[in-house]
């Protein structure tokens, strides 16, 4: 191709010109049809896989989004992990560890789809090591008693649910199959919490206060877990239009609502929301103004736990390097032993 | 020159990724293959990082194997996995097409005759 320039163009610097404007035509011509076939998959409602063709900005935003995810599983650990050593029975304190297990397993399975996009690992890492990323504002919240733990597998998970069986079927591919198996895991955080929060509602005064007073600190949070309101969040417009997202953060909210509020019914507790009422013409239950400045002042920083959560992080990094590179430095002599045995050998 | 010019800025900036991201973390990318019971293929599960592959089974094991998922595993350094072409659009994969004779439901004359 190139070779052939010189020929039909003997003065040089014509030759580089014409091969400039060719490279040009040629690299503009790829993005064309990479973009036409995006467009075409998007349309038709089919994934866009890794080593495919997109805007810079639909990879952006799931850089983003998948590794905001992948940062809350790996910070959500905090306040559940917390409560392993003083989980109330020997049960309790195995299917704790293995719900924590889990969310760190969401975490790895969502830095795999998020490392797809084309940001290394260790990069991904060193954002949230450093405040740049963020994660869920809902774990900036402590875990004060052992219902909390159980509020926090009903509510917490419960959103979370929510929030993720509409992604398994986000656009691209790594991210919805990696959504799949995190939804078929999650199943059994929510069961396991409004179990307890069950349990405790069916024993003394005292514990059922216990499981209501939890009720009534992530009830709000919880909502506010879908993200502001429609009218206050615009990006979500534009990751719908990408098959990113396909229900808006209200209507999530609201679907959320309409299930937990027969489940708060059979647990025998109450939901912290005066103006909750079920409306007849909508066929939705009512439910009152949350504290979006509250919400906002987390997301800035500003929670009860903000500084914690990240330095718990940071220490358990810091204090794991060592194990890391000793890893790697054992692979490395490992490897080089193979290589010295190799050539012996020939 | 200028149709093209026009339709270039139609067109949002992007592209392929052009390096491969996990060269650049100090534990090298696996693939994982899970075989779910014996007599089934290993089928892929994901990937994760690990500094060989004895640590990368281990992990393997933690990570997709919680719940009797498997009875065997494989990995595979990402690297050493060759793929087609992507960009090839289909191209690649067109001999199959239009080849419908391949297919028993081609071959419609012996409908209704029994055991066909
Ligand atoms: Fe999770
Ligand atoms: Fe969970």
């Amino acid at each position: 191709m190139s070779a052939q320039s010189p020929q039909l163009h003997p003065v040089e610097a014509t030759a580089t010109t014409e091969q400039i404007s060719e490279d040009a035509r040629r690299a503009a011509e790829e993005a064309r049809v990479g973009w036409e076939r995006f467009e075409q998959l998007i349309a038709e409602d089919k994934r866009v896989e890794p080593r495919d063709w997109m805007p810079n900005n639909y990879r952006k935003t799931l850089v983003r989004q998948v590794s905001q995810h992948a940062h809350s599983e790996i910070i959500g650990m905090q306040p559940e992990g917390n409560w392993i050593t003083r989980a109330p029975s020997l049960k309790r304190k195995a299917v704790l560890m293995a719900k924590v297990q889990d969310e760190a397993g969401h975490g790895l399975y969502l830095y795999s789809a998020a490392e797809t996009l084309g940001t290394p690992r260790d990069e991904l890492y060193e954002q949230l090591y450093t405040g740049k990323a963020k994660y869920s504002s809902i774990f900036n919240y402590p875990a004060r008693t052992w219902a909390d733990i159980g509020a926090i597998g009903w509510l917490v998970d419960g959103a979370a649910i929510t929030n993720q069986v509409p992604l398994c079927r986000a656009s691209y591919g790594p991210y919805g199959r990696a959504m799949v198996r995190i939804c078929k895991e999650e199943s059994f955080h929510q069961r396991q919490g409004w179990e307890i929060l069950y349990t405790l509602s069916h024993g003394t005064q005292a514990q059922k206060q216990m499981a209501q007073d939890a009720v009534d600190r992530f009830y709000g949070p919880a909502l506010q877990m879908f993200g502001p309101p429609d009218d206050e969040s615009p990006n979500s417009k534009q990751s719908m239009a990408w098959n990113i997202k396909r229900f808006s953060n209200d209507d999530l909210r609201q679907r959320f609502v309409d299930m937990i509020v027969p489940q708060a019914e059979a647990l025998g507790l109450t939901l912290p929301d005066p103006e909750l009422k079920w409306n007849d013409e909508r066929g939705h239950y009512d439910y009152g103004d949350l504290d979006w400045d509250e919400f906002f002042s987390v997301v800035k920083g500003n929670g009860p736990l903000n500084h914690q959560r990240l330095a718990h992080y940071r220490a358990a990094r810091d204090e794991g390097a060592w194990v890391r590179e000793a890893a790697a430095a054992y692979a490395a002599k490992q490897q080089q032993a193979a290589h010295d045995a190799a050539l012996l050998t020939a | 020159m200028t149709e093209t010019a026009q339709q270039t800025e139609q067109i949002p900036a992007g592209g392929v990724i052009a390096a491969d991201p996990a060269e650049r973390s100090l534990w090298p990318l696996w693939e994982v293959f899970v075989r779910s019971s014996r007599g089934l293929s290993h089928v892929h599960a994901g990937s994760l990082h690990a500094p060989d592959a004895s640590m990368a089974l281990r992990n393997a094991r933690d990570l997709y194997t919680r719940r009797n998922e498997g009875t065997s595993i494989w990995v595979v350094p990402a690297a050493e996995i060759a793929a087609s072409d992507p960009d090839s659009k289909g191209g690649y994969f067109e001999s199959a097409q239009g080849k419908a004779y391949r297919h028993a439901t081609y071959y419609t004359q012996s409908e209704g005759v029994p055991h066909l």
